[in-house]
């Protein structure tokens, strides 16, 4: 029996839904549409903390994440270094994922040595990775030395001017973790922020946020940002438009297709049940 | 003995990291210190044990000629062609396997995976969010406003609609994730506390 225009739209080929998202999300790089989005609470507090820190304090950060998520936390690394160095503060930096050591060092020292002219291990250090993921977390708590013996280069820490009178998580204003998942953010509260008394600032993937913005609710995590939207607006607001604003175009346009796509099935789904009832 | 040994172990060690938190002692600190650091080279040694078991599984495959013998013959190679030249010439910036192998080979095939959700997630929409009770209802409606709240342009379709976003993620989905949280925490406090007295013994595997 021959399907009717109903049934035809209800069962369409996700091929279309594909080619509509395709190109939703690919019209941009020819038409830019320039759209910057306005700065929500939690990536204000998140600003305003690290313009609040005194001038040269040290900053661990923590920057967890891997290549598939690098598209979204990425910009978020890069902004976040900008805004510490324009501040004059020292960034500390770390990894806990396995598959992010080599972009984490790339991004570090695009932005420190080639972007600021700092100079390695007197502004800012790159310790690597520590397989151990909470194990790793708590025992920096007690020493970050014999954590991290040496930094990703293999110098001992004990040469790197910075690292001078590093201990713990005491030694540092505050810390900051980008993360795409596990170990990340949600292990930093758990295991580290109340009992080594640490400030926590938050940077993650849009998937996340509903479970983390609890905890900055609570004050636990001191500012946060939401995927890649969040990483636009701190590029905003550190006046340094990237990548982040850039992809806010195709966003916006892969949100408006995935809503049409919504209301067209539950119009089609509407028109069906009302023909079944009729006939 | 097989069995009693570990779950002696487990009762031992649980017990003394429970108890260290609470005793501020240097002698206490620094046996725990030491304790966390064994945690943490056991936890590395397990990526050799995860490889070993990889290459015997797939290896084993492919030498039988197994169902999806060619795919898992790829994950092989694949292996070693990260590990050897890793381990050769190191991972660092500049280096053949950072640049060839990882930056542009890994990264842009990951990227890859993780985009083509994008596309998926536009399907699943179209066919997921139904409106058929009331309970899909209110989900497809809190999403809808949600997604449209989270662009750029939200405040020019309706001033009050970031508002509303904010208001949705900060009271009913933190009300939520508060619950869920709590009730997660718990579990693993009675998960925790029945492995260290003995209770829970599946992580010994099968007798």
């Amino acid at each position: 029996m021959a399907m009717t225009t109903m049934q035809r739209l209800d069962k369409l080929d996700r091929r279309w839904v594909f080619l509509a998202m395709a190109v939703a999300v690919a019209a941009p790089l020819f038409f830019k549409l320039g759209l910057a989005p306005k700065t929500t609470p939690p990536v204000q507090a998140f600003y305003d903390y690290i313009e609040r820190l005194p001038a040269g304090s040290k900053v661990l950060c923590s920057f967890d994440y891997d290549p598939g998520s690098k598209a979204e936390l990425n910009p978020m690394c890069v902004s976040v270094l900008r805004h510490l160095l324009a501040k004059g503060h020292r960034p500390v930096v770390i990894t806990l994922w396995s598959t992010a050591p080599a972009m984490v060092e790339s991004n570090t020292n695009e932005i420190c040595r080639d972007e600021f002219g700092k100079q390695y291990g007197t502004d800012y250090v790159y310790l690597g990775l520590k397989e151990g993921r909470e194990a790793v977390m708590v025992a920096m708590g007690k020493s970050i030395r014999s954590t991290f013996p040496h930094d990703f280069y293999g110098t001992p820490v004990d040469k790197l001017p910075l690292m001078e009178g590093v201990e713990n998580y005491s030694s540092f204003e505050c810390l900051i973790n980008v993360s795409a998942g596990y170990p990340g953010t949600k292990e930093y509260v758990q295991y580290v922020t109340t009992r080594f008394d640490i400030p926590l600032l938050s940077g993650s993937s849009a998937v996340s946020v509903p479970e983390y913005s609890a905890y900055y609710q609570s004050g636990q995590i001191k500012g946060l940002l939401t995927g890649i939207t969040g990483a636009a607006e701190y590029e905003t607001l550190i006046q340094a438009p990237g990548l982040a604003t850039t992809s806010m175009d195709g966003q916006t346009m892969g949100h408006f297709v995935i809503i049409a796509f919504i209301v067209f099935g539950n119009v089609v789904f509407f028109m069906s049940r009302r023909r079944k009832g009729r006939g | 003995m097989k069995r009693e040994i570990p779950i002696l172990i487990t009762l031992v060690f649980g017990v003394f990291m429970i108890v260290q938190f609470f005793i501020p002692h240097p002698v206490v600190n620094e046996i725990a210190n030491r304790l966390q650091n064994w945690a943490i080279i056991v936890i590395s040694f397990s990526y050799v044990l995860g490889s070993a078991n990889i290459l015997r599984i797939n290896g084993e495959l492919v030498y039988r000629r197994g169902p999806g013998w060619l795919y898992k013959l790829v994950l092989v190679i694949a292996f070693f062609l990260m590990l050897i030249p890793g381990m050769l010439f190191g991972i660092a910036e500049g280096s053949w396997t950072n640049d060839r192998l990882f930056t542009y080979t890994y990264v842009p095939l990951a990227s890859t995976m993780y985009a083509s959700l994008a596309f998926y997630i536009a399907s699943a929409a179209f066919r997921a969010f139904r409106v058929r009770t009331w309970q899909a209802s209110v989900l497809a409606i809190t999403a809808l406003i949600v997604m449209l709240g989270r662009i750029p342009i939200s405040h020019l379709i309706w001033e009050d609609l970031p508002p509303l976003v904010d208001w949705i993620m900060n009271v009913p989905n933190a009300v939520a994730q508060r619950g869920i949280l709590i009730g997660a925490a718990l579990g693993a406090i009675a998960t925790g506390l029945k492995v260290i007295l003995g209770i829970e013994r599946s992580y010994l595997g099968r007798e």
